[in-house]
């Protein structure tokens, strides 16, 4: 008979450092989600890295009794990539917030995903800049007043689920902090997917921005707001289900299923090679007051960059044999004195 | 003696030429230059060579800013630069005599394809009558050769297309010079063969060029004579011909290879580093791993996470790359993990002048980046140099777990030299150990780690590399309590790291300096880096004009060598040739309070013995 129990309790996940997040924060939740999951998957601790940039998301790897670096704003995704190609047999979690993954390091970001390395990336994203006190991030609403936009802030927003998709990420997700089995689901999918993968935590910062996904992640709304994506299955949501998504005239769109039937509805594919669908999916909502899907955008099979390059090596290796400095020293001809 | 009959030249003896090959960048002459390279090192002579191409990839033909150059010094003595001015330019158009006219000597040799001196290409460079008519060449000796029209002539009878026919005139102009300096003809074919391999037509086209030049040479009664240049006195062994970017890359490999660790390289194109990415790349069978990053940001951060992951990292790059990795160096500063910058300096500022030389980094190398946060910098003083400096760069890197900067510019980058190479075993084991165990104890008395917990000889942290059992630990830019390694915003803690992360690189133990020249003299001139070729040719022409020199020549700048001070201090007066604006005049006055003083170039090209030499005989004349 094989052991089933796992080698760890969430309780070896844990530094003794003490956790310095304001009280109530969303951050909170999601570090437990995560301590909870570890002991479920089949992995040392030290052989699991976090890295972050900087944020108040981005203190999360002090937390984990894993090997760990906070890094530079916005550049973890680039840490990470280096230390994936170094070290194809770790597990790489990437912390960073929504200032940090979409504004500063943006540019990393959209690469990281479009070279597919295996890394996993948790997007905290509270609509707002936490950690220096409040200002308007890249996914702020137009007209969000703040320290730095008195009077309402002009930028469009970034939708993080449709920046991925359109990054060629092979694997999309969308989860929030107020149903730690939903991201422990989600984080758990992320991990068994190879290459590259991305989860959005609609996350709350009760400081700065408080009750900002409330709309969708309280308990009364998500009837009404909240629509769980399970592949194969029609995508409905509703008390009983009254809700159904369709497509027509080329959108997503929220039907009432009474009025078009069950088989009318879309049943979500997350294998879909072709991304579009489930960019429909991520442009269903305006903001966090219509019905919003989260869940597995998509999770589709891509080569991993990092396994990619080793391949290249043993190759390079086969045909050229290991390399000799002494022979490479005279690769360009040589002569005697 | 008739037009045809070879003639028996006299053979006259030189010690060295400089010659200049001149034409438009489609014209091939980087590889002419380059092959009478090759030939000449198979004959052991000394050399020293210095391309030039246009900083456009296709610069609109005929043009000035198209020109392309290759410049090679042979001698039969030892030489330390490719030579001041060229003794010889073979110019294959308009603008690659107008643009190369004023570097050639008084009374030099100039062979001009007259072929293409007609009025459109003479427009195009920008003459307003033909230099061949107008007596602007009076003081030279020239050599008018209707290149096109012979290699069309000879590549013909070989079914060449007319309109391909002209491009094997760099054949032509190779195979005439290879005559003039008697140079065998049987490794230029060699050559021919397996560059072209698999296109019969361009080999047979060339090798006829070839032939057709060489022996232009022997039958038109153009030619005095020609020259033999004897081999060298080189110490005995065997040699390659080498250019500072192939030397940096072979290097990076040999580091790896002498630490026992993989090569990781983060880099993002630029000029003129690009060629180390491009040779890495193409090492992969000694296990090295580059990855072409989005942005400058990029390609330093993910050296630092291979070094994280206990790879030997490198990032190169070239100034505006440097600035951009300004911030992720501090974090590689704070974390105190091995990493190498490669910085392969240009003129600037902003896009500069992206392959010509200068020395102006150094500041940055040595204070561009927030707060105080001291890199060691290394600076190789010749191409071959660039070997060692690499490995020497490492050493400090993993004795040290800091990032190194590694200054070497332009003109080492492709510039070339002989090598002697050395005995793989002769090069320096520079492998650390990654730390396993634990390294002290909890109140409870268990084992636990401190990253932070220096080593007392090196003040070096442990490198404990993510898979290392019960090592666990989490390493970031905010400020470090010494020896744990948690997070501490205490003052005094932070004072305590400053000053440790100060002292670790100020005790770095550096080579001594020793003095060159002359031991005794009162005057002495102090260079970094790429200079040391043309300061040491100065110092043999002012010994040999019964002037007593000394020359001291850094290659470590952070930190300076310990006796450094101390040797400056004994002479009289002191000079720093540098291609900046005096910043390692700034450095030296502030550290020790000499009164070194500047000579400085930014013009892009690297310093001339003659003017080294004249600024020496104008300080030491200075009261
Ligand atoms: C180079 C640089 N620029 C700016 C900052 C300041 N900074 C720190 S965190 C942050 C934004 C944090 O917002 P987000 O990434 O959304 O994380 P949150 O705090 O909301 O979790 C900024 C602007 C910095 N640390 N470094
Ligand atoms: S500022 Fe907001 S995001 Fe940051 S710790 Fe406090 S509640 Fe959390
Ligand atoms: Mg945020």
């Amino acid at each position: 008979m094989t052991d089933t129990s796992p080698r760890t309790e969430p309780a070896d996940w844990a530094t003794d450092q003490e956790v310095r997040w304001c009280p109530g924060c969303g951050d909170y939740s999601i570090l437990t989600a995560m301590r909870m999951l570890m002991p479920e998957l089949d992995v040392d601790r030290e052989n699991t890295v976090f890295i972050s940039g900087i944020g108040c998301a981005a203190r999360f790897p002090y937390y984990m009794n894993t090997y760990g670096m906070h890094g530079i704003h916005g550049r973890a995704p680039a840490i990470a990539t280096g230390l994936a190609m170094a070290r194809p047999d770790l597990d790489i979690w990437v912390i960073g917030g929504d200032g940090d993954m979409m504004s500063i390091g943006g540019n990393h970001l959209i690469h990281a995903l479009r070279r597919n390395v295996n890394i996993k990336i948790l997007l905290f994203n509270n609509m707002i800049y936490g950690l220096t006190k409040g200002q308007f991030s890249p996914t702020s609403e137009v007209g969000k007043v703040t320290k730095s936009s008195p009077m309402g802030s002009l930028d469009s927003p970034f939708n993080p689920i449709s920046v991925a998709l359109g990054a060629e990420a092979s694997f999309v997700a969308r989860t929030h902090d107020m149903d730690r089995q939903h991201m422990m689901d989600m984080f758990r999918r992320a991990h068994e997917h190879k290459g590259a993968a991305i989860v959005e935590v609609f996350q709350n910062c009760n400081v700065f921005n408080d009750g900002a996904w409330e709309g969708i992640t309280k308990k009364q709304n998500r009837d009404a707001n909240l629509i769980t994506l399970e592949h194969g299955q029609p995508i409905r949501f509703g008390a009983d289900g009254e809700f159904g998504v369709v497509v027509d005239g080329g959108a997503a769109k929220v039907v009432s299923v009474a009025d078009v039937g069950v088989d009318a509805l879309l049943v979500h594919d997350e294998h879909k090679p072709d991304p579009s669908t489930a960019f429909m999916l991520s442009r269903l909502a305006r903001g966090p007051f219509e019905p919003t899907p989260i869940g597995v955008f998509r999770a589709t099979e891509r080569i991993e960059y990092a396994s990619s390059s080793t391949s290249q090596l043993a190759m390079a290796h086969d045909n050229q044999g290991s390399g000799d400095l002494a022979a490479l020293l005279r690769s360009r001809g040589t002569w005697q004195v | 003696m008739t037009d045809t009959a070879p003639r028996e030249l006299p053979l006259q003896e030189l010690d060295e030429v400089i010659i200049r090959f001149a034409g438009d960048s489609g014209d091939g002459m980087q590889l002419t230059g380059d092959q009478f390279t090759s030939i000449s090192a198979a004959l052991g002579n000394d050399l020293a060579t210095l391309p030039e191409f246009p900083a456009e990839i296709r610069a609109p033909q005929g043009t000035l800013a198209g020109v392309s150059a290759f410049q090679v010094r042979i001698s039969d003595f030892a030489i330390t630069t490719p030579g001041d001015a060229p003794t010889v330019l073979v110019a294959m158009n308009p603008a690659a005599l107008k643009a190369q006219l004023h570097n050639v000597v008084q009374g030099g040799a100039i062979i001009i394809n007259t072929d293409a001196f007609n009025e459109r290409n003479l427009e195009k460079a920008g003459y307003e009558s033909n230099p061949l008519e107008d007596g602007s060449l009076e003081g030279y000796r020239t050599y008018p050769v209707p290149m096109s029209q012979i290699t069309r002539d000879a590549v013909a009878e070989h079914g060449v297309k007319p309109r391909d026919a002209e491009r094997s005139k760099n054949f032509f102009a190779l195979g005439l010079i290879s005559w003039m300096y008697t140079r065998p003809v049987e490794p230029t074919m060699e050559f021919i063969n397996t560059k072209f391999s698999g296109k019969e037509l361009v080999i047979k086209a060339n090798e006829a060029a070839f032939h057709a030049g060489y022996n232009f040479g022997e039958t038109a009664e153009l030619f005095e004579s020609h020259y033999e240049i004897k081999p060298a006195a080189l110490p005995s062994g065997e040699y390659t011909n080498v250019n500072g970017n192939t030397a940096l890359a072979w290097g990076c490999v040999a580091a790896g290879q002498l630490a026992r660790l993989p090569v990781f390289l983060g880099s993002y194109p630029i000029t003129p580093a690009s060629d180390i990415l491009h040779d890495l790349s193409a090492l992969k069978n000694f296990g090295v791993r580059t990855f072409q990053a989005e942005d400058e940001i990029a390609a330093a951060a993910s050296a630092v996470g291979a070094a994280f992951g206990g790879a030997l990292s490198f990032t190169t790059t070239s100034g505006p790359g440097v600035a951009l990795k300004g911030e992720t160096l501090g974090l590689a500063v704070s974390l105190e993990l091995p990493l190498i910058v490669i910085d392969i300096q240009r003129g600037g500022p902003s896009t500069g002048l992206p392959t010509k030389p200068e020395q102006a980094d150094l500041m940055m190398a040595m204070y561009g980046r927030h707060s105080e946060s001291p890199m060691p910098i290394v600076a190789p003083k010749s191409p071959a140099d660039c070997f060692n400096a690499a490995i020497e760069a490492c050493r400090i890197a993993l004795r040290y777990r800091t990032p190194v900067m590694l200054l070497s510019d332009g003109y080492l980058a492709t510039s070339s030299e002989p090598w002697l190479l050395p005995e793989i075993d002769s090069l320096p084991d520079i492998g650390v150990e990654f730390h396993t165990g634990f390294n002290g104890t909890n109140e409870d008395g268990e084992g636990i780690f401190l990253p932070y917990l220096r080593d007392p000889e090196t003040l070096a942290r442990p490198w404990a590399i993510p898979g290392t059992p019960d090592l666990m630990h989490r390493i970031g830019g905010i400020e470090k309590e010494d020896g744990s390694g948690n997070i501490s915003y205490d003052p005094e803690n932070h004072q305590k790291m400053v000053d440790l992360r100060a002292a670790k690189i100020a005790a770095i133990d550096v080579p001594d300096i020793e003095i060159a020249g002359d031991q005794d003299a009162t005057f002495c001139m102090l260079g970094w880096g790429s200079t040391w070729g043309a300061i040491d040719a100065a110092v043999d022409r002012l010994q040999q004009a019964g002037k007593k020199v000394a020359h001291v020549h850094l290659t470590h700048l952070n930190p300076l060598p310990k006796n450094l001070g101390e040797v400056l201090a004994t002479f009289d007066k002191v000079i720093c040739p540098e291609m900046n604006d005096g910043q390692l005049v700034n450095l030296v006055r502030a550290k020790y309070l000499l009164d070194v003083k500047p000579v400085n170039k930014m013009n892009g090209v690297p310093f001339t013995t003659a003017e080294i030499e004249s600024a020496a005989l104008q300080a030491m004349d200075a009261s």
